[in-house]
Protein backbone atom coordinates (compact mmCIF):
# COMPACT_ATOMS: atom_id res chain seq x y z
CA UNK A 1 0.00 0.00 0.00
CA UNK A 2 1.53 3.21 -1.54
CA UNK A 3 0.30 6.76 0.47
CA UNK A 4 0.25 9.89 -1.65
CA UNK A 5 -1.13 13.45 -1.71
CA UNK A 6 -3.04 14.37 -4.29
CA UNK A 7 -1.70 17.90 -5.65
CA UNK A 8 -4.10 17.94 -8.79
CA UNK A 9 -5.98 20.58 -6.93
CA UNK A 10 -5.15 22.39 -3.00
CA UNK A 11 -8.04 20.11 -1.39
CA UNK A 12 -4.82 17.24 -1.14
CA UNK A 13 -6.64 13.95 -0.82
CA UNK A 14 -4.67 11.11 0.90
CA UNK A 15 -5.33 8.64 -1.55
CA UNK A 16 -4.10 4.78 -0.73
CA UNK A 17 -2.83 2.99 -3.58
CA UNK A 18 -2.40 -1.01 -3.86
CA UNK A 19 0.69 -1.38 -6.05
CA UNK A 20 1.89 -4.33 -8.27
CA UNK A 21 4.91 -4.78 -9.94
CA UNK A 22 5.35 -1.25 -10.53
CA UNK A 23 1.85 -0.58 -11.68
CA UNK A 24 -1.55 0.55 -9.82
CA UNK A 25 -3.94 -1.94 -8.94
CA UNK A 26 -6.46 0.43 -6.95
CA UNK A 27 -7.01 3.37 -5.25
CA UNK A 28 -9.23 4.85 -2.21
CA UNK A 29 -9.43 8.11 -0.87
CA UNK A 30 -9.69 10.37 -3.79
CA UNK A 31 -12.70 13.00 -4.02
CA UNK A 32 -12.73 13.23 -7.51
CA UNK A 33 -12.23 11.43 -11.10
CA UNK A 34 -8.83 13.23 -11.41
CA UNK A 35 -7.06 11.18 -8.31
CA UNK A 36 -7.57 8.29 -10.25
CA UNK A 37 -5.31 9.40 -13.16
CA UNK A 38 -2.89 11.45 -10.62
CA UNK A 39 -2.31 7.94 -8.25
CA UNK A 40 -1.41 5.83 -11.81
CA UNK A 41 0.58 8.36 -13.11
CA UNK A 42 2.44 9.28 -9.90
CA UNK A 43 3.40 5.52 -9.20
CA UNK A 44 3.87 4.30 -12.64
CA UNK A 45 5.57 7.45 -14.41
CA UNK A 46 5.61 10.86 -12.42
CA UNK A 47 5.43 13.87 -13.82
CA UNK A 48 5.66 17.58 -13.29
CA UNK A 49 5.21 21.27 -14.86
CA UNK A 50 8.71 22.62 -15.20
CA UNK A 51 8.75 26.08 -14.57
CA UNK A 52 11.58 29.43 -14.78
CA UNK A 53 13.07 31.85 -16.04
CA UNK A 54 15.11 32.95 -19.65
CA UNK A 55 17.56 35.34 -19.60
CA UNK A 56 15.94 38.08 -21.94
CA UNK A 57 18.03 40.21 -24.33
CA UNK A 58 17.60 44.27 -25.20
CA UNK A 59 13.99 43.98 -24.03
CA UNK A 60 11.36 45.09 -21.36
CA UNK A 61 12.50 42.23 -19.00
CA UNK A 62 15.89 40.76 -17.49
CA UNK A 63 14.16 37.67 -16.92
CA UNK A 64 11.37 35.92 -19.41
CA UNK A 65 9.30 33.38 -17.24
CA UNK A 66 9.13 30.10 -19.20
CA UNK A 67 7.35 27.10 -18.69
CA UNK A 68 6.75 23.46 -20.47
CA UNK A 69 3.24 22.97 -22.44
CA UNK A 70 2.50 20.02 -20.37
CA UNK A 71 4.00 17.88 -17.33
CA UNK A 72 7.07 16.28 -18.31
CA UNK A 73 9.16 12.86 -16.33
CA UNK A 74 9.96 14.38 -12.99
CA UNK A 75 13.71 12.56 -13.79
CA UNK A 76 14.09 15.56 -17.06
CA UNK A 77 13.43 18.59 -14.46
CA UNK A 78 17.22 19.08 -13.73
CA UNK A 79 17.80 18.89 -17.44
CA UNK A 80 15.01 21.12 -17.92
CA UNK A 81 16.11 24.12 -15.59
CA UNK A 82 19.62 23.43 -16.93
CA UNK A 83 18.47 23.91 -20.61
CA UNK A 84 16.61 27.16 -19.38
CA UNK A 85 19.79 28.60 -18.29
CA UNK A 86 21.81 28.24 -21.22
CA UNK A 87 19.35 30.11 -23.18
CA UNK A 88 18.14 33.79 -23.49
CA UNK A 89 15.53 35.31 -25.89
CA UNK A 90 16.43 38.71 -27.93
CA UNK A 91 13.07 39.12 -29.56
CA UNK A 92 10.10 40.24 -28.17
CA UNK A 93 7.67 37.32 -27.48
CA UNK A 94 3.97 37.24 -26.35
CA UNK A 95 2.82 34.95 -23.89
CA UNK A 96 1.70 31.39 -25.02
CA UNK A 97 4.68 31.30 -27.94
CA UNK A 98 6.75 28.70 -28.07
CA UNK A 99 10.10 29.28 -27.61
CA UNK A 100 11.83 25.73 -28.06
CA UNK A 101 9.39 22.86 -30.09
CA UNK A 102 9.93 19.57 -28.77
CA UNK A 103 11.92 20.40 -25.67
CA UNK A 104 14.54 17.87 -24.60
CA UNK A 105 13.69 15.44 -27.33
CA UNK A 106 9.84 15.40 -25.58
CA UNK A 107 7.20 16.03 -27.50
CA UNK A 108 6.21 18.97 -25.49
CA UNK A 109 7.86 22.81 -25.94
CA UNK A 110 8.88 24.92 -24.24
CA UNK A 111 6.81 28.00 -23.65
CA UNK A 112 6.77 31.81 -22.65
CA UNK A 113 4.31 33.03 -19.86
CA UNK A 114 4.17 36.52 -19.95
CA UNK A 115 4.71 38.80 -23.20
CA UNK A 116 7.76 40.45 -23.19
CA UNK A 117 7.75 43.41 -25.48
CA UNK A 118 10.91 45.46 -26.53
CA UNK A 119 12.48 48.34 -24.16
CA UNK A 120 10.41 51.21 -23.40
CA UNK A 121 12.51 52.96 -20.99
CA UNK B 1 -10.25 68.61 -6.21
CA UNK B 2 -10.89 66.67 -8.57
CA UNK B 3 -13.60 63.71 -8.42
CA UNK B 4 -14.16 60.04 -8.95
CA UNK B 5 -17.03 57.67 -8.71
CA UNK B 6 -14.60 54.68 -7.32
CA UNK B 7 -11.16 54.75 -6.77
CA UNK B 8 -9.45 51.27 -6.37
CA UNK B 9 -5.77 51.37 -4.98
CA UNK B 10 -3.63 48.29 -6.28
CA UNK B 11 -3.76 46.63 -9.76
CA UNK B 12 -2.98 42.96 -8.67
CA UNK B 13 -4.92 40.00 -8.81
CA UNK B 14 -8.01 41.75 -6.01
CA UNK B 15 -7.39 45.05 -7.55
CA UNK B 16 -8.17 44.14 -10.81
CA UNK B 17 -11.27 42.00 -10.10
CA UNK B 18 -12.74 44.42 -8.06
CA UNK B 19 -12.34 47.20 -11.15
CA UNK B 20 -13.66 44.74 -13.52
CA UNK B 21 -16.73 43.85 -11.42
CA UNK B 22 -17.55 47.07 -10.52
CA UNK B 23 -17.38 48.34 -13.72
CA UNK B 24 -19.72 45.22 -14.92
CA UNK B 25 -21.97 46.26 -12.20
CA UNK B 26 -22.51 49.65 -13.90
CA UNK B 27 -19.98 51.87 -12.39
CA UNK B 28 -18.54 54.15 -14.79
CA UNK B 29 -16.03 56.34 -13.54
CA UNK B 30 -12.87 53.76 -12.55
CA UNK B 31 -9.45 55.22 -11.29
CA UNK B 32 -6.91 52.09 -11.14
CA UNK B 33 -3.54 52.81 -8.97
CA UNK B 34 -0.71 50.58 -9.19
CA UNK B 35 3.09 51.74 -8.03
CA UNK B 36 4.62 49.30 -9.94
CA UNK B 37 4.88 49.96 -13.87
CA UNK B 38 2.83 46.65 -14.70
CA UNK B 39 -0.16 45.53 -13.74
CA UNK B 40 -0.22 41.49 -11.61
CA UNK B 41 1.13 42.40 -8.58
CA UNK B 42 3.06 39.73 -6.58
CA UNK B 43 1.77 37.35 -9.67
CA UNK B 44 4.22 38.39 -12.33
CA UNK B 45 7.14 36.52 -10.00
CA UNK B 46 5.01 33.69 -9.26
CA UNK B 47 6.43 31.91 -12.24
CA UNK B 48 5.18 28.40 -11.25
CA UNK B 49 2.30 26.99 -11.33
CA UNK B 50 -0.71 25.87 -9.54
CA UNK B 51 -2.76 29.62 -10.55
CA UNK B 52 -6.35 28.98 -12.01
CA UNK B 53 -7.39 25.55 -11.19
CA UNK B 54 -10.52 26.78 -9.50
CA UNK B 55 -11.44 30.04 -11.21
CA UNK B 56 -10.54 28.86 -14.86
CA UNK B 57 -10.34 25.17 -14.49
CA UNK B 58 -6.58 25.33 -16.18
CA UNK B 59 -3.18 25.20 -14.80
CA UNK B 60 -1.43 28.27 -15.10
CA UNK B 61 1.82 30.11 -13.68
CA UNK B 62 1.12 33.47 -11.95
CA UNK B 63 1.95 35.85 -15.17
CA UNK B 64 -0.60 33.54 -17.31
CA UNK B 65 -3.06 33.91 -14.56
CA UNK B 66 -1.91 37.85 -14.23
CA UNK B 67 -2.70 38.53 -18.33
CA UNK B 68 -6.13 37.38 -18.08
CA UNK B 69 -7.22 40.07 -15.86
CA UNK B 70 -4.36 43.11 -17.14
CA UNK B 71 -5.49 42.61 -20.75
CA UNK B 72 -9.25 43.25 -20.02
CA UNK B 73 -8.36 45.96 -17.30
CA UNK B 74 -6.60 48.04 -19.79
CA UNK B 75 -9.00 47.51 -22.69
CA UNK B 76 -12.09 48.13 -20.06
CA UNK B 77 -13.71 51.79 -20.86
CA UNK B 78 -14.40 53.57 -17.51
CA UNK B 79 -11.33 51.83 -15.94
CA UNK B 80 -8.05 54.66 -16.10
CA UNK B 81 -5.14 52.33 -15.10
CA UNK B 82 -2.57 54.79 -13.05
CA UNK B 83 0.74 52.97 -13.53
CA UNK B 84 4.30 54.38 -11.09
CA UNK B 85 1.37 55.96 -8.76
CA UNK B 86 1.67 55.44 -5.32
CA UNK B 87 -1.13 55.71 -2.82
CA UNK B 88 0.70 58.17 0.15
CA UNK B 89 -2.44 59.31 1.97
CA UNK B 90 -6.45 58.33 2.92
CA UNK B 91 -8.83 59.94 4.61
CA UNK B 92 -12.50 58.77 5.99
CA UNK B 93 -13.73 61.41 3.69
CA UNK B 94 -12.66 58.96 1.01
CA UNK B 95 -9.57 61.56 -0.07
CA UNK B 96 -6.70 59.79 -1.50
CA UNK B 97 -3.21 61.32 -2.40
CA UNK B 98 -0.97 60.12 -4.97
CA UNK B 99 2.71 60.25 -6.05
CA UNK B 100 3.06 59.54 -9.73
CA UNK B 101 5.94 60.86 -12.14
CA UNK B 102 5.79 64.29 -11.59
CA UNK B 103 2.87 64.77 -9.58
CA UNK B 104 0.67 64.87 -6.11
CA UNK B 105 -2.44 64.54 -6.72
CA UNK B 106 -5.77 64.49 -4.39
CA UNK B 107 -8.92 62.83 -5.89
CA UNK B 108 -12.21 62.66 -3.82
CA UNK B 109 -13.73 59.57 -4.72
CA UNK B 110 -17.41 58.27 -3.47
CA UNK B 111 -16.23 54.56 -3.07
CA UNK B 112 -12.72 53.21 -2.41
CA UNK B 113 -11.78 50.11 -2.68
CA UNK B 114 -8.14 48.77 -0.87
CA UNK B 115 -6.44 46.07 -3.03
CA UNK B 116 -3.00 46.70 -1.09
CA UNK B 117 -1.87 43.24 -0.73
CA UNK B 118 0.89 41.80 1.60
CA UNK B 119 4.51 42.73 3.04
CA UNK B 120 6.35 38.98 4.22
CA UNK B 121 7.18 38.91 7.93
CA UNK B 122 11.22 40.10 8.21
CA UNK B 123 13.55 38.48 10.58
CA UNK B 124 13.10 41.48 13.11
CA UNK B 125 9.22 40.35 13.49
CA UNK B 126 10.45 36.77 14.56
CA UNK B 127 13.07 38.50 16.80
CA UNK B 128 16.30 36.01 14.88
CA UNK B 129 19.33 36.56 16.86
CA UNK B 130 22.90 36.46 16.05
CA UNK B 131 25.11 38.50 13.68
CA UNK B 132 23.53 41.12 11.00
CA UNK B 133 25.28 40.24 8.11
CA UNK B 134 24.66 40.44 4.41
CA UNK B 135 22.56 37.20 3.18
CA UNK B 136 19.30 37.05 5.06
CA UNK B 137 16.15 37.65 2.67
CA UNK B 138 12.62 36.96 2.66
CA UNK B 139 11.82 34.51 0.59
CA UNK B 140 9.98 36.82 -1.64
CA UNK B 141 12.46 39.24 -2.22
CA UNK B 142 14.68 36.10 -3.39
CA UNK B 143 11.96 35.02 -5.71
CA UNK B 144 11.90 38.57 -7.23
CA UNK B 145 15.89 39.11 -7.55
CA UNK B 146 15.94 35.14 -9.92
CA UNK B 147 12.86 35.72 -11.70
CA UNK B 148 12.36 39.13 -12.57
CA UNK B 149 15.76 40.69 -11.88
CA UNK B 150 17.81 37.15 -13.00
CA UNK B 151 19.96 37.55 -9.93
CA UNK B 152 20.62 34.90 -7.42
CA UNK B 153 21.34 35.26 -4.34
CA UNK B 154 23.25 32.90 -2.91
CA UNK B 155 24.47 29.38 -3.33
CA UNK B 156 23.75 27.81 -0.03
CA UNK B 157 20.12 28.12 1.55
CA UNK B 158 18.39 27.53 4.97
CA UNK B 159 15.28 28.71 4.82
CA UNK B 160 13.76 29.75 7.47
CA UNK B 161 9.39 28.88 8.00
CA UNK B 162 7.58 26.98 5.58
CA UNK B 163 5.37 28.97 3.78
CA UNK B 164 4.58 28.61 0.44
CA UNK B 165 6.73 30.76 -0.93
CA UNK B 166 9.71 29.40 1.16
CA UNK B 167 9.06 26.24 -0.55
CA UNK B 168 8.31 26.83 -3.65
CA UNK B 169 11.43 28.89 -3.50
CA UNK B 170 13.55 26.04 -2.14
CA UNK B 171 12.64 23.99 -5.58
CA UNK B 172 13.32 27.20 -7.81
CA UNK B 173 17.11 27.87 -5.53
CA UNK B 174 17.62 24.03 -6.63
CA UNK B 175 16.79 24.26 -10.55
CA UNK B 176 19.26 27.67 -10.35
CA UNK B 177 21.99 25.29 -9.25
CA UNK B 178 22.26 26.41 -5.82
CA UNK B 179 22.05 23.97 -2.56
CA UNK B 180 19.04 24.18 -0.11
CA UNK B 181 20.03 22.75 3.14
CA UNK B 182 17.47 22.73 5.47
CA UNK B 183 13.82 23.83 5.78
CA UNK B 184 13.65 25.02 9.80
CA UNK B 185 10.19 24.76 11.17
CA UNK B 186 9.09 25.83 14.16
CA UNK B 187 5.59 23.74 14.30
CA UNK B 188 4.93 20.43 13.84
CA UNK B 189 3.86 20.56 10.86
CA UNK B 190 4.20 22.51 7.62
CA UNK B 191 2.46 25.73 6.94
CA UNK B 192 2.08 25.46 2.96
CA UNK B 193 -0.03 23.30 0.70
CA UNK B 194 0.47 20.04 0.15
CA UNK B 195 1.54 20.56 -3.20
CA UNK B 196 4.22 22.95 -2.26
CA UNK B 197 5.64 20.33 0.06
CA UNK B 198 5.14 17.30 -2.66
CA UNK B 199 6.60 18.62 -5.56
CA UNK B 200 9.21 21.23 -3.60
CA UNK B 201 10.84 19.60 -1.36
CA UNK B 202 10.07 15.79 -1.30
CA UNK B 203 10.73 15.72 -4.98
CA UNK B 204 14.01 16.99 -4.24
CA UNK B 205 14.99 15.41 -0.85
CA UNK B 206 14.99 18.97 0.84
CA UNK B 207 15.76 18.23 4.82
CA UNK B 208 12.70 19.54 7.03
CA UNK B 209 13.36 20.48 10.97
CA UNK B 210 10.09 20.32 12.38
CA UNK B 211 10.04 21.58 16.12
CA UNK B 212 13.14 23.19 15.36
CA UNK B 213 14.18 27.10 15.51
CA UNK B 214 17.55 29.11 14.32
CA UNK B 215 19.26 29.82 17.22
CA UNK B 216 22.05 32.16 15.76
CA UNK B 217 22.30 33.84 12.42
CA UNK B 218 26.67 33.49 12.10
CA UNK B 219 28.65 35.40 9.71
CA UNK B 220 30.66 39.18 9.81
CA UNK B 221 30.31 40.33 6.51
CA UNK B 222 27.91 37.47 4.87
CA UNK B 223 26.22 34.98 6.48
CA UNK B 224 28.71 31.72 6.86
CA UNK B 225 26.49 29.33 8.80
CA UNK B 226 22.91 29.17 11.30
CA UNK B 227 23.15 27.35 14.59
CA UNK B 228 19.90 25.20 14.80
CA UNK B 229 18.27 24.32 18.04
CA UNK B 230 15.17 21.56 18.95
CA UNK B 231 12.33 22.78 20.90
CA UNK B 232 10.31 21.51 23.42
CA UNK B 233 6.47 21.71 23.72
CA UNK B 234 6.70 25.06 25.60
CA UNK B 235 9.02 26.41 22.61
CA UNK B 236 12.74 26.33 24.46
CA UNK B 237 15.63 24.84 23.22
CA UNK B 238 15.95 21.22 24.21
CA UNK B 239 19.87 21.27 25.66
CA UNK B 240 22.45 19.57 23.64
CA UNK B 241 20.27 19.53 20.71
CA UNK B 242 22.31 22.11 19.13
CA UNK B 243 23.86 21.81 15.36
CA UNK B 244 25.57 23.81 13.00
CA UNK B 245 24.45 23.92 8.88
CA UNK B 246 27.09 26.10 6.87
CA UNK B 247 25.34 28.02 4.65
CA UNK B 248 25.78 31.51 2.92
CA UNK B 249 21.49 32.34 3.01
CA UNK B 250 18.84 32.47 4.78
CA UNK B 251 15.14 32.95 3.84
CA UNK B 252 12.98 34.03 5.51
CA UNK B 253 8.98 32.11 4.70
CA UNK B 254 6.81 33.05 8.22
CA UNK B 255 4.18 34.86 7.25
CA UNK B 256 2.63 37.59 5.61
CA UNK B 257 1.02 40.77 7.02
CA UNK B 258 -1.84 43.09 5.35
CA UNK B 259 -0.32 46.09 4.42
CA UNK B 260 -2.91 48.26 6.00
CA UNK B 261 -1.03 51.68 7.10
CA UNK B 262 -3.62 53.60 4.83
CA UNK B 263 -6.31 52.21 6.08
CA UNK B 264 -4.68 52.87 9.57
CA UNK B 265 -4.13 56.34 8.45
CA UNK B 266 -7.98 57.02 7.38
CA UNK B 267 -8.82 55.62 11.07
CA UNK B 268 -10.38 51.97 9.99
CA UNK B 269 -10.44 49.55 12.50
CA UNK B 270 -7.89 46.75 11.80
CA UNK B 271 -7.03 43.01 13.81
CA UNK B 272 -4.43 44.31 16.15
CA UNK B 273 -2.39 40.77 15.61
CA UNK B 274 -2.80 39.91 12.37
CA UNK B 275 -3.37 43.89 10.66
CA UNK B 276 -6.04 41.96 8.62
CA UNK B 277 -9.51 44.37 8.41
CA UNK B 278 -11.78 44.07 11.81
CA UNK B 279 -15.23 45.01 9.92
CA UNK B 280 -18.65 43.56 10.71
CA UNK B 281 -19.32 42.68 7.35
CA UNK B 282 -17.18 40.63 4.69
CA UNK B 283 -14.93 43.01 2.07
CA UNK B 284 -16.30 46.44 4.28
CA UNK B 285 -14.29 48.27 6.58
CA UNK B 286 -15.52 50.48 9.37
CA UNK B 287 -15.46 53.81 7.14
CA UNK B 288 -18.17 53.66 4.73
CA UNK B 289 -18.25 53.54 1.61
CA UNK B 290 -14.21 52.20 1.95
CA UNK B 291 -14.09 48.27 1.46
CA UNK B 292 -10.98 46.36 1.00
CA UNK B 293 -10.24 42.79 -1.08
CA UNK B 294 -7.55 40.39 -1.43
CA UNK B 295 -4.78 40.01 1.08
CA UNK B 296 -5.28 43.28 2.42
CA UNK B 297 -8.26 41.87 3.79
CA UNK B 298 -7.44 38.93 5.15
CA UNK B 299 -3.96 36.47 3.87
CA UNK B 300 -5.10 34.30 1.12
CA UNK B 301 -3.92 30.67 0.08
CA UNK B 302 -4.60 30.51 -3.32
CA UNK B 303 -5.10 33.29 -6.05
CA UNK B 304 -8.60 31.75 -7.25
CA UNK B 305 -10.36 32.80 -4.06
CA UNK B 306 -8.88 36.08 -4.10
CA UNK B 307 -10.70 36.69 -7.33
CA UNK B 308 -13.88 35.18 -6.94
CA UNK B 309 -13.91 37.59 -3.28
CA UNK B 310 -12.56 40.55 -4.82
CA UNK B 311 -15.55 40.45 -7.62
CA UNK B 312 -17.59 40.22 -5.03
CA UNK B 313 -16.26 43.33 -2.80
CA UNK B 314 -16.55 45.15 -6.26
CA UNK B 315 -20.33 44.41 -6.76
CA UNK B 316 -20.53 46.15 -3.04
CA UNK B 317 -19.02 48.55 -3.68
CA UNK B 318 -21.10 48.89 -6.91
CA UNK B 319 -23.77 48.84 -4.58
CA UNK B 320 -23.06 51.35 -2.21
CA UNK B 321 -22.34 53.76 -5.23
CA UNK B 322 -26.43 52.69 -6.08
CA UNK B 323 -25.97 50.47 -8.85
CA UNK B 324 -26.03 46.85 -9.72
Amino acid sequence: MNKLICIECPVGCELSVDVADGKMVSVAGNQCPRGVAYARVEIESPLRYFTGTVAARGLEFAMLPVRTSTPIPRSRIMEAAAAARAMSVAKPVACGEILVKGFLGLTVDLIATRDCPPKTL
Amino acid sequence: MKQRELIVIGGGPAGMAAALSARNSGVKDILLLERDQYLGGILNQCVHTGFGLQYFKEQLTGPEYAVRFSRETVKTKGIEVSLRTFAVKLTPAKEVTYLKPDKLETVRAKAIIMATGCRERTREMVHLSGTRPAGVFSAGLAQKLINIEGFLPGKAVVIVGSGDIGLIMARRFILEGAQVKAIIEARASSRGLVRNMVQCVRDFDIPVHYLHRIARINGRDRVESVDVVKTDETGRAVEGSSFNLACDTVLMSVGLVPENELLEMAGAKLDPVTNAVAAAAPFATSLPGIFACGNAFKVYDVVDSVTRDSDSCGLMAAKYLGKA
